[in-house]
């Protein structure tokens, strides 16, 4: 394991800038996650660390040694692919072996059995070892990728959204196991995801990246309370951050355009009418859907309130944040 | 009209059967004739009407692979020491004088018929492999200029090359015939198996890259089974091709070289139409493809493997 650093790396294919000028760290055993619409260049950052595409510009190094010129296979990184996992020729147990049996590797054989099973106990899949590879569900065929990066133990695990088309309870469980591999064993990861609980839990950092751009970096803390932009604070929540013209409330600094609220950073009870359109019941707690103003707004409130639509509740701001007019945080707010 | 995706019923399978064998009795029905006409004797080979039912006789197969003249009275042996082949050439007023050429040409067109399949195939997936995932310049005229060979009837070409041939000295020999044949081939194994390829997705090579195989270990682990199937075809038809082909064997062999096909016809002239070591001689000649097809049906059938896809 080791640090994955880039450096101005800029990338473009034709005319599309996928990357532009990136600067990133992936500690030694970190879990970075990158988080960014689709388009937005996640699996072609993965791609330059891999050495399957090269930059333009700019140099990737790992373990301090810069991977210019360097094939994959001498990287020795793991990816699980977003698409196209696995060998089609092969059964899932020749699947897990692959990287295994490569000249990189030369695995002897009571090593291979030992991985492989004790891969395939982790991922649930050990009674489909011998299937072909096409035979499985899509789930499955995911796990099978996932594993053949398990097996391994490279410099850093490439993730592209690797748990995207597994069920919830699966997903969860392979949540914390992915965990438990980067916490036990010290594990470098860059993963890729569009699940917001997956970055807040398992992140150690997020890169939140906009059109080929790193327009922040840190902690999931750091990015869900303090985020640089409306972009970068729209990453972020299981419900999206309310953003209203900044004037709607008084205590605006001077320049701010818009203010954003996290459902939390609205107090009820004091300061402005507002009125309850929707109750949502989720049972350990209720979604409030408010109108001000023309307005809506969304915020969390006790799970057993009497509230009903129609109702009018006194809303202010708590801590809120302000943004000026291009969508860029107001550092005294 | 309704479709339905049950289980065919027993009747139905029963009409289905009846069909599919029908079917194959008019396709086979040629084929039949050739390999009964093979073991008939030489006046039931032409009697009119056919002879369906006929004594059969290894006759035309004993003339296929020998020369014989006719036996002068007063040389006759014991003849009970003969061997069985020459009893019945006996039986005729003939005596064997040695073997003929068949066996000869019919392992020329294995030399140059399996010979050029390989080369055609080598050849053909190595640049099928480069156009398919290299940025090759002018790919698509390099492409367009490989099949235009094909465009034209052998005929057109035939004296060029059999003056090209005669300077080079590779008229008949067999380096010259696996050498044609694979070029005629390459166009058609280029075509073919390019699409083959072109229809794996690129990711699979990409995963064996990461997993540690380098650029030549990927192609030869995951492409190349991958287009087992496709490569399969591609060869049996090359084989078809080389194997059957007429005009330039007549061309440009006449002895050492000679194939099968031309010599075949030759067969009639000597001593009188002998129609049964004709039919021998085709019979013989249709084994080596079918045999081929058949040991590589398994690849054929195999079918299109949908790949581990997740969209
Ligand atoms: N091989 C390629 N050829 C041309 N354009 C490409 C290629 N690969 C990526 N791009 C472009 O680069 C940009 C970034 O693509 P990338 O695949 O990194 O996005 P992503 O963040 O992974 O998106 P998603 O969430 O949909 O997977 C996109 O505009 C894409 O169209
Ligand atoms: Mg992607």
């Amino acid at each position: 394991m080791a640090d994955v650093v880039l450096e101005n790396v800029t990338k473009s294919f034709g005319d599309v800038l996928a990357l532009d000028n990136i600067s990133l760290t992936v500690p030694d055993g970190s879990f970075v996650v990158l988080l960014g619409p689709t388009g937005a260049g996640k699996t072609t950052i993965l791609r330059m660390v891999s050495g399957l595409d090269n930059p333009d510009s700019g140099d990737v190094s790992i373990g301090g040694q810069s991977m210019t010129g360097h094939t994959p296979a001498q990287r020795n990184v793991a990816m699980v692919f977003q698409q196209y996992s696995l060998y089609p020729h092969l059964t899932v147990r020749q699947n897990l072996e692959f990287p295994l049996k490569s000249p990189l590797l030369k695995t002897p054989r009571e090593l291979i059995d030992q991985k492989v099973k004790h891969v395939a106990d982790i991922l649930q899949i050990t009674h489909k070892l011998d299937n072909n590879a096409t035979a499985l569900s899509g789930g499955e065929m995911q796990r099978v990728s996932i594993g053949r990066a398990l097996v391994r133990d490279p410099s850093i695990y490439l993730m592209d959204e690797p748990l995207s088309s597994l069920d919830a309870k699966l997903r969860s469980e392979l949540r914390i196991e992915l965990k438990k591999i980067q916490a036990d064993l010290g594990a470098t990861l860059l993963y890729v995801t569009h699940d917001q609980i997956e970055a807040m839990t398992m992140a150690t950092h997020i890169g939140v990246l906009d059109e080929g751009k790193l327009v922040q970096f840190g902690s999931p803390r750091e990015i869900y309370e303090n985020p640089v932009s409306i972009y970068a604070a729209s990453r972020l929540g299981q419900l999206r951050i309310n953003i209203l013209p900044a004037d709607l409330f008084p205590g605006a600094p001077t320049g701010a355009r818009f203010i954003g609220m996290r459902p939390e950073h609205i107090a009820q009870g004091e300061g402005v009418e507002s009125f309850v359109k929707r109750v949502e019941h989720l049972g350990d707690q209720t979604r409030l859907h408010l109108v001000y103003k023309d307005h809506n707004l969304v915020t969390v409130t006790d799970a057993h309130t009497p509230l009903r639509s129609g109702d009018v509740v006194r809303i202010q701001p708590s801590n809120p944040a302000y943004f000026d007019a291009d969508g860029n945080r107001l550092t005294q707010g | 009209m309704s479709f339905s995706v049950t289980a065919p019923s027993t009747r139905q399978k029963w009409i289905a059967g009846i069909l599919v064998i029908g079917y194959a009795l008019i396709t086979l029905l040629p084929l039949i004739w050739i390999v009964a006409t093979g073991f008939k004797s030489s006046p039931d080979a032409i009697a009119y009407p056919p002879k369906i039912v006929f004594d059969p006789t290894v006759e035309g197969y004993v003339n296929l692979f020998t020369t014989q003249t006719r036996l002068i009275d007063g040389n006759a042996e014991a003849v009970e020491d003969l061997p069985w082949y020459e009893k019945l050439v006996r039986e005729r007023g003939n005596t064997i004088v040695g073997p003929s050429r068949f066996s000869e040409r019919f392992f020329n067109s294995v030399i140059i018929g399996f010979g050029s399949t390989f080369f055609a195939i080598v050849l053909g997936t190595a640049a099928a492999y480069a156009f398919s995932r290299f940025k090759v310049p002018l790919k698509d005229d390099l492409l367009f200029f490989i099949l235009s060979t094909r465009m034209m009837p052998p005929i057109a070409v035939a004296i060029p090359i059999f003056l090209m041939f005669r300077n080079l000295g590779l008229n008949d020999t067999h380096a010259g015939m696996i050498l044609l044949y694979t070029a005629v081939n390459l166009s058609l194994s280029v075509w073919l198996i390019n699409g083959f390829i072109d229809e794996i997705p690129i990711e699979y090579e990409e995963a064996a890259l990461i997993d540690g195989y380098t650029r030549f270990q990927a192609f030869y682990k995951v492409v190349l089974p991958q287009a087992a199937t496709g490569i399969a075809s591609t060869a049996i038809f090359c084989l078809i091709f080389a194997w059957n082909e007429y005009a330039f064997a007549v061309l440009l062999t006449s002895g050492t070289a000679q194939t099968a096909p031309p010599f075949i016809p030759t067969i009639i002239g000597v001593g009188g139409q002998d129609w049964p070591a004709v039919a021998a001689g085709a019979t013989l000649f249709l084994l080596p493809v079918m045999v081929f097809t058949i040991l590589l049906r398994k690849h054929l059938l195999r079918g299109i493997t949908f790949g581990a896809v997740r969209k």
